[in-house]
């Protein structure tokens, strides 16, 4: 690790069809409640980083061009990093890489995504090679659905079960989303809702799948000098993993998927964790399907192989549980994918400094957040705490 | 605000692409016209990948071993797809599937058809993980990835 980092403020706008605004405008939402967070102004920021999805999803290429006022990025260095699912994990990785270095004080990441502008589907297919997969992508969908047949299958876990499971999470998430004010879907879902809502891709159901989200996220990163002077409680950074795998679909174990499994590892050995379930108060996870969720349950550390729908079903990860996952209803009822990795981090934050407001985890002191990207390729975690 | 006052202008972007597709694949697809599915083999970690690569992702060394493999294999993971998004090639419904080919190391992605794809719940009864599936051939090649027209349920 480098240098002390803490987030000091953090800012996000309602997510949702944000067809009342432009899309720089969206961003700059996100910026100025950031700042106001942190109680500073744009002269204490000393660089920008941004993150969206390829520019086939935005229409417009290198947005931190077109974002480079709305960031407040005017004569201050600019630096853009996309890893599709992933970049809201890794813009906050080069926002503490930067601070950590000593080359920064103060940096302001922002992750954002209109997806009601473009074609999230069409975008995901541009994503695979051109001469042999993208003429069999399906989209997210198609890819998170062959993974987690794989992963039952591999696992023998029942077609039923995995069912019931699944549903849970979406039932849970779908609850806490209502405690969000930022959330994009605030519905209340059944049991028999979930089971028997319209299939996407078998076995996955409209209530198993995310939505498609407009929204910002913005997050200031501060040295321990900086963050001390400023911040009355701020969220320190403790540790962070980021690895990718092969790019061809086929070519790695998506059933144990080292990418994820290592970027965990890499963090609970940055931030001295040994026993996740137990030490950690609260996650914050990637969880765009409720099926993929429970493989990250599993790759994360959280319950052993195979055993992520038994530790469902006993309410290890709902609100009041052991662990409780997703208490914002997390990338299931809101994602807005350049900003969604930084929402998970933006929500673990607020949840170590006491900030969560009605989906608080009574005394968190401990959070992970995490991300993930392309076609199951990218895995990033970052985890922060109360105490430096 | 009501909607009628948020008002959307349409645009769209189009730009053609020339991509070279480089000596090893070059070689993949015309093998392909001779319905032969070829692979290339690591010396290192011995593994054979398909589709093949000019070097090993695992040991960074130059693949340069030819070695053709099974036209039958497992289907290790598949999906049912029958949602539509801007230029999607296949018609839907149509499946994809992950299928390991017998005398390589990585699954290989292409599609499931040859039965009849209408109703879902009779193509459950029909595919599973860990059934075996057999290369169909176009009559036509092109040199692409659709001169295998798709794999077959083996009976
Ligand atoms: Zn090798």
């Amino acid at each position: 690790m480098g240098k002390a980092v803490a987030i000091i403020g953090t800012g996000q706008t309602k997510h949702g069809r944000r067809s009342d605004v432009c899309y720089p405008d969206l961003v700059r939402e996100s910026v100025t409640t950031a700042l106001q967070d942190a109680g500073i102004t744009l002269k204490d920021i000393d660089g920008v980083v941004l993150g969206t999805m390829p520019s086939m999803m935005e229409g417009v290429s290198s947005t931190h061009f077109y974002f480079a006022e709305a960031m407040g990025a005017l004569n201050k260095p600019v630096m853009k990093v996309e890893t599709c699912g992933s970049t809201g994990q890794s813009i906050g990785h080069c926002g503490y890489y930067w601070v950590a270095s000593g080359m920064a004080d103060i940096v302001l990441v922002v992750g954002s995504e209109k997806m009601s502008e473009g074609d999230g589907q069409a975008t995901m297919t541009t994503v695979f090679d051109p001469f042999f997969q993208r003429t069999f992508a399906a989209g997210a969908p198609g890819v998170f659905t062959m993974q987690s047949m794989e992963w039952m299958y591999r696992f023998n876990i029942p077609e039923d079960k995995g069912r019931e499971a699944a549903a849970m999470i979406s039932v849970s998430n779908h609850d806490n989303a209502m405690d969000n004010p930022h959330a994009h879907i605030r519905v209340r879902v059944t049991m028999d809702e979930v089971k028997n809502a319209r299939i996407i891709t078998y076995p996955v159901r409209l209530l198993d799948v995310c939505p498609a989200s407009d929204g910002a996220c913005a997050v200031i990163f501060a040295s321990e000098e900086k963050a001390k002077k400023i911040c009355k409680k701020p969220a320190w950074i403790k540790g962070l993993g980021f690895r990718g795998e092969e790019f061809f679909y086929g070519e790695s174990d998506k059933a144990i998927w080292m990418s994820a499994t290592e970027a965990a590892k890499e963090a609970y050995k940055q931030a001295g964790i040994r026993n996740p379930l137990k030490e950690l108060d609260v996650a914050e996870i990637y969880n765009p399907f409720t099926y993929q969720e429970m493989i990250f349950y599993e790759c994360l550390g959280l319950c052993p192989r195979g055993e992520a729908p038994d530790y469902v079903l006993k309410g290890t990860f709902k609100k009041g549980g052991q662990l409780p996952c997703c208490p914002s209803g997390g990338t299931l009822c809101s994602n807005p994918i350049g900003a969604t990795g930084l929402i998970r981090l933006a929500e673990a934050a607020l949840q170590v400094t006491g900030k969560a407001g009605a989906r608080q985890v009574g005394g968190a002191k401990l959070a992970l957040s995490h991300a993930m990207g392309g076609v199951d390729q990218f895995n990033g975690v970052t985890i922060v705490g109360s105490k430096l | 605000m009501s909607k009628e006052e948020h008002r959307i202008v349409k645009g769209q972007v189009m730009v053609p692409y020339e991509l070279a597709l480089g000596r090893t694949w070059c070689h993949f697809f015309d093998c392909l016209k001779e319905e032969k599915i070829m692979g290339k083999k690591c010396r290192k970690c011995s593994r054979v990948l398909v589709p093949p690569r000019s070097f090993c992702p695992r040991c960074f060394e130059d693949m340069e071993e030819w070695v053709e493999v099974s036209q039958e294999g497992v289907v290790e993971t598949w999906v049912y797809v029958n949602m539509p998004f801007f230029a999607q090639e296949l018609k839907i419904p149509f499946i994809s599937a992950q299928i390991r080919l017998d005398g390589s190391d990585s699954g290989f992605i292409h599609q499931i058809a040859g039965i009849d794809l209408s109703d879902f719940d009779k193509v459950r009864e029909r595919v599973k993980l860990g059934d075996r599936v057999r290369a169909v051939w176009s009559t036509e090649k092109k040199g692409n990835i659709l001169d295998i027209a798709y794999f077959e349920p083996v009976k």
